[in-house]
């Protein structure tokens, strides 16, 4: 994940408490969704950024998960997502969120 | 009147010293983690020249290979030998590391780079040998100095140190004691970028088959920034290149936005053009240093080459109709606006199916569609996918809503409107242009009619916008040189209509005397 993005995440962290911040991912890959969930949860995991040894444990899922898919209005969903259902491999993503989900997250 | 692509030139230069010592993610690592595996593993990653040669994506990069073939390749590639290892191609050359930093001495106009006498008596012969140098570059070769000024400046007084094969040959000094916008740092990077374009500049012009004489604007599109501290991006790369290329008639001026730069550059060359402003325009760029080694934790954890050690640049000529090449289409341009979002289903309507729906095209229309034509053999390893069929399959998905393809057809759309990517992650360089070379040769050959090249650009990495960017144009086989203009009157239509006025006049002073 972007230095700058870990950097902002730690800030709304601080700033509205861990329980309160939900991270939403748009990544096109089921690794590269890992990465980033993992890094809001247990830390970077490339040992880079800001959030390097740092446990966040975030809620954190990707935009194509049908938990997030059912909070959407479906109009705008179909506007801003659906061409990259279309695309992206859901299953994989979804396996990847989950599992990190699973081991990491607190709240 | 229309504008057409005369010419393209495509160059690679192979700097392994500098992906350990100017790439970000080496430099970073080394404040940031100094002792680190990675910084003591990544020397035993990088390729030598005849590996880099022997490497498939630049082999098309340089014209020697053909997208369609570089396809036909299992990936990944990095462990394959290309069958063609040749440092010439038609588009242009890879340029090995020693020959880079005497190019780079040869564009300093302000006496910043200092290479070891040594080190340039070794060398130079091998530059003098080069196809594509002349006597204007070649006499701007200094003899060098003495080794111990070269550690003086390195030692006592910042300069940037040039290194080959691991041995100090060279250094850039800074050009302000204070101007952090005169750094060592900012110059080498600068000076390493104005280098890749004159490459560039001096291939498009015999790619093309112009004179030097004949171009009469350069815009330059890379991402770097030169200036001072009171004017950080007062420019300008492309006159200063120009300069070394010796385009006598030339003026220009720079032109920027991230990856996005060549393809905005591009369209306001075709328009400038178009307009009959100059007759023809070069859009050119060199290459970044600082995106060196940009993924190589990736590499080096996964036990591949460092793969991103090539300095890339390119340039395009662009030139009044001849009848003959591949034109612009100007009223096809998409382009991502303020207001279109950033939601990749925005962006890609914005940058594809609006500009065609607005001239009554669909999607299948485009022959080849060339957008981030990123290497997968680079971006793959590092978690980043196959960008160009990321892309492609993004495309394909807007056309089923759109109604353009069956659903059916999603899986063979990027084999049929779509390349495979072989150009360096070197940020604008990828982005569209690279298949410009081959698409006017397939459009001559009648293989393609129309392709669309697509630039995007991440505006917020300046912080000043959240905004995403990009812009997109379409060239296509040309449709017959433009009928010249029917002159409103003949010549004895004019004799006519004077001898009429003189006779009137006449009868008028006539009917006056009378």
């Amino acid at each position: 994940m972007d230095l700058e993005n870990q950097k902002r995440v730690k800030e709304f962290t601080e700033q509205y408490g861990a329980e309160n911040v939900v991270v939403l991912l748009g990544a096109a890959e089921g690794e590269a969704s890992g990465l980033a969930a993992e890094t809001v949860t247990n830390g970077d995991p490339t040992y880079a950024g800001p959030l390097t040894g740092v446990s966040l444990g975030l809620k954190v899922y990707h935009v194509c998960e049908e938990e997030v898919k059912a909070e959407f209005d479906e109009a705008v969903y179909d506007e801003q997502v659906s061409m990259m259902e279309m695309v992206l491999d859901v299953d994989d993503i979804a396996g990847e969120m989950s599992a990190i989900r699973e081991q990491f997250c607190k709240y | 009147m229309k504008s057409v692509i005369k010419g393209a030139s495509y160059i690679l230069a192979h700097t392994p010293d500098m992906v350990l010592h100017n790439g970000t993610t080496q430099t970073t690592e080394r404040i940031v983690n100094p002792e680190s595996d990675y910084l003591k593993e990544l020397p035993n990653h990088l390729r030598t020249f005849d590996q880099a040669l022997a490497y498939w994506p630049n082999q098309v990069y340089i014209g020697n290979k053909t997208p369609d073939e570089l396809a036909a390749v299992a990936q990944p590639w990095y462990d394959k030998e290309c069958d063609i290892n040749a440092r010439y191609g038609k588009f242009g050359q890879m340029m090995p590391q020693e020959e880079f930093l005497l190019l780079m001495q040869a564009c300093d106009v302000f006496d910043l780079v200092k290479l070891d006498k040594e080190f340039v008596a070794a060398h130079k012969p091998a530059l003098e040998q080069n196809e594509i140098m002349d006597d204007a570059i070649l006499s701007r070769i200094t003899e060098g100095v003495e080794k111990s000024v070269v550690e003086h400046f390195v030692n006592d007084e910042h300069a940037e140190p040039l290194y080959h094969n691991n041995v100090l040959v060279g250094c850039v000094v800074r050009a302000h004691d204070i101007d952090v916008n005169l750094s060592a740092h900012v110059m080498h990077e600068n000076l390493v970028s104005k280098a890749s374009s004159v490459l560039a500049l001096l291939y498009a012009v015999k790619n093309a088959g112009i004179e030097k004489a004949d171009v009469e604007y350069v815009i330059d599109c890379a991402e770097e920034a030169c200036g001072d501290m009171n004017q950080r991006g007062g420019g300008n790369f492309a006159k200063a290149a120009a300069e070394i290329a010796a385009l006598p008639n030339a003026t220009g001026s720079d032109s920027r936005g991230f990856c996005a730069g060549p393809a905005h550059a591009i369209v306001e060359a075709a328009a400038l053009v178009a307009a009959g402003a100059y007759k023809c325009v070069v859009v050119t760029a060199g290459g970044c240093t600082a995106k060196l080694g940009m993924n190589g934790k990736d590499h080096v954890k996964k036990g591949l080459p460092a793969l991103e050690d090539m300095i890339g640049g390119f340039a395009v000529v662009i030139t009044e109709d001849d009848g003959i090449n591949p034109e612009f289409n100007l009223k096809i341009l998409g382009r991502h606006t303020v207001g279109t979002g950033s939601a990749p289903q925005a962006v890609i309507g914005s940058l594809v199916t609006d500009p065609l729906e607005r001239v009554g095209l669909k999607v299948t229309d485009i022959d080849k569609f060339s957008p981030e034509m990123q290497n997968p053999d680079i971006t793959k390893p590092a978690g980043a996918g196959d960008v160009p069929l990321s892309n492609y399959k993004m495309i394909a998905a807007l056309a089923v809503k759109k109604g353009d393809l069956q659903k059916a057809d999603l899986a063979t759309f990027p084999v049929k409107h779509g390349l495979t990517g072989w150009a360096p992650t070197q940020g604008h360089i990828p982005s569209g242009v690279p298949y410009i070379g081959f698409a006017r040769e397939d459009i001559l050959a009648g293989r393609v009619n129309r392709a669309m090249i697509i630039g995007k650009g991440s505006l917020f990495l300046g912080r000043m916008t959240n905004l995403f960017d990009g812009v997109s144009f379409v060239i296509q086989a040309n449709t017959g040189a433009e009928k010249a203009p029917e002159a409103g009157v003949s010549e004895e239509q004019v004799k006519g209509l004077i001898a009429k006025a003189m006779k009137e006049f006449a009868a008028t002073l006539l009917a006056q005397a009378e």
